[in-house]
């Protein structure tokens, strides 16, 4: 049962892995490349690890994926001066691949030999879930590396925003405050006598 | 016992998860009919009009006739539509709105699949809803649905933060993600529920829960797309948004796909705060004898049921009452108010659960 679940997974993802690439048209590429987290995130449910394959469901699948698309959506992307260049740029991203492919050939047979825990001195207490786990060796063991990828994140989103921010002039903003403490002693001028045909002078 | 081992092999466990998942679709499907009209007349009551009221006894069939009148159109796909993405999107809504309800407890055990990671599940599955809409709206190939579809991924990517912070807090008190636990840590009577801090040592977190719940509340409206915040399909601007090209049984399954994900948001409602399918007073007065033991469940299930057809209620009378907030606004609500709010609130709960004295 879980072989038969292992393989559908694997070939659907390594197959939509590919059409990211080979597909023509950018929004389907953005498609297969959800399909491809999605997959994944089957895997890591093969694996017994839920909690892992939640967080790829929620972080990469929905919401890093989605704003790919909202890009990938609104860019009018000319394919065929983009694909002019395949021919040139087809060694470059080969040795690329080779060594990415080397890469991860090796750390998997090193994983596969010794055990991926094989350097990693944190003692987990057995019987807990995974979430549990997870969250243990978190705030234990990593929890300098945890505190310094999440300042990595800030100064990140600080930084996008400082670049992006800019105060135009002469835009009216709407104050909600001012709005509602609004009474009609300061919003309204009741002016009485007015006569006919006469109206009110600015 | 010959049953227990035919139900513990692979084929008989595949046989009752098949039974469950049916079970629990056509439920939700048939529920889905009546709570469509329930929503209409709840809709008109507040407009003092009647309703529909021709097809059946008080209408009650419109639901069934509107569905056999969207399945017997033709339905038409766009010449410059993109054909493949244009039938997938109705189709992922769909499947995703009922997906979520896989990990939905409606009584003691009466869950498809009681996962440990149930409420990121639904976190998940809810945030994949998104794809329906902009896939929808982008292979439709033209403009109205095209801005539909982009304003709803905004709004959606945006009260999920919010709905996720939210959830939080409620993990946070029951110390676990696992929906059945959830419940269970309310038992008891109804100053166990979580809106009122989830037990009577934690009643100083009411002022924090209650607020959550609300925006819960709200935040789930934006999720759904329902009015107030339907800026997706604002009629009066944008024609219906990404529904626009969609005719017939496509249409259809969108339509049922947003139900879905209303009526599962309000039972969402139910067992993060208002514990599930326990009863608001202790029930253990009444001993039932052990032939009756089911009683006990569909009891159980009464209470979940009437929680969240409050919670329907709920959703049926913003529609009819509040107007339509603008995207700016919409917007601000989510990021400038609700975020800090929530925020806060994770940050209060979990101080209280580490130096209140409930510790």
């Amino acid at each position: 049962m879980e072989a038969i679940a292992f393989y559908v997974l694997a070939v659907v993802s390594v197959v939509a892995a590919l059409m990211v690439v080979v597909s023509r048209n950018p929004v389907h590429s953005v498609l297969f490349l959800i399909l491809t987290f999605f997959t994944a995130a089957g895997l890591f449910v093969l694996l017994g690890a839920e909690f892992l394959a939640m967080l790829v469901v929620v972080v990469y699948v929905g919401a890093v994926a989605v704003l790919f698309l909202f890009v990938v959506m609104m860019l009018d992307v000319d394919f065929a001066s983009l694909r002019e260049g395949f021919v040139r740029y087809l060694p470059i991203g080969g040795i690329a691949a080779l060594v990415l492919a080397v890469e991860m050939i090796l750390v998997s047979t090193a994983v596969a030999e010794r055990g991926a825990a094989s350097h990693v001195h944190a003692v987990v207490a057995t019987g807990l879930s995974n979430t549990e786990t997870i969250g243990w060796v978190l705030y234990t063991n990593y929890a300098y590396y945890f505190e310094a990828a999440g300042m990595v994140l800030l100064v990140a989103m600080i930084g996008a925003i400082v670049l992006t921010l800019r105060h135009k002039p002469g835009i009216k903003r709407q104050n909600i405050a001012a709005q509602t403490a609004r009474t009609p002693a300061t919003g309204m001028a009741i002016i009485k006598g007015v006569k006919i045909g006469e109206g009110i002078a600015e | 016992m010959p049953m227990q081992t035919f139900w513990g092999t692979p084929f008989g466990w595949t046989l009752m998860t098949v039974g469950g998942v049916l079970a629990v679709t056509v439920g939700v499907l048939i529920s889905l009919a009546f709570l469509l009209l329930a929503d209409r007349k709840i809709w008109a009551g507040v407009q003092m009009r009647k309703g529909p009221n021709v097809v059946g006894p008080f209408g009650l069939m419109q639901s069934f006739a509107d569905f056999l009148k969207f399945v017997l159109k033709e339905p038409i796909i766009p010449a410059g539509s993109d054909k493949i993405v244009f039938i997938l999107a109705p189709l992922i809504t769909f499947i995703l709105a009922f997906g979520s309800w896989a990990v939905i407890p409606f009584a003691p055990g009466w869950v498809v699949s009681n996962i440990n990671v149930g409420i990121l599940y639904l976190l998940g599955v809810s945030s994949l809803g998104v794809y329906g809409v902009i896939m929808g709206g982008w292979a439709s190939n033209s403009k109205y649905p095209f801005l539909g579809a982009l304003r709803s991924a905004a709004q959606m990517v945006s009260y999920e933060v919010s709905i996720g912070l939210v959830i939080l807090t409620v993990i946070l008190l029951a110390g676990s993600m696992n929906l059945s636990v959830i419940v269970e840590h309310q038992a008891g009577g109804f100053w166990n529920w979580n809106v009122f801090g989830g037990g009577l040592k934690n009643l100083p977190l009411i002022v924090v829960m209650v607020p959550m719940t609300v925006v819960f509340f709200v935040s789930a409206l934006a999720e759904t797309n329902r009015p107030p915040f339907d800026l997706s399909e604002a009629e009066s601007e944008l024609v219906a948004g990404f529904q626009v090209e969609y005719s017939s049984t496509p249409y259809l399954l969108f339509m049922i796909g947003e139900y879905a994900n209303i009526v599962l948001m309000c039972a969402m409602l139910s067992i993060l705060f208002l514990g599930g399918w326990t009863s608001p007073i202790p029930m253990s007065f009444i001993h039932l004898p052990a032939s009756l033991f089911w009683l006990a469940e569909v009891g159980s299930f009464f209470w979940m049921a009437v929680k969240m057809l409050f919670w329907f209620f709920m959703f049926a009378m913003v529609k009819a009452i509040v107007p339509r907030y603008r995207y700016d606004q919409l917007m601000r609500l989510g990021w400038k108010v609700f975020l800090p709010t929530a925020l806060l609130a994770v940050v209060l709960v979990s101080a209280w659960r580490v130096f209140g004295p409930a510790a």
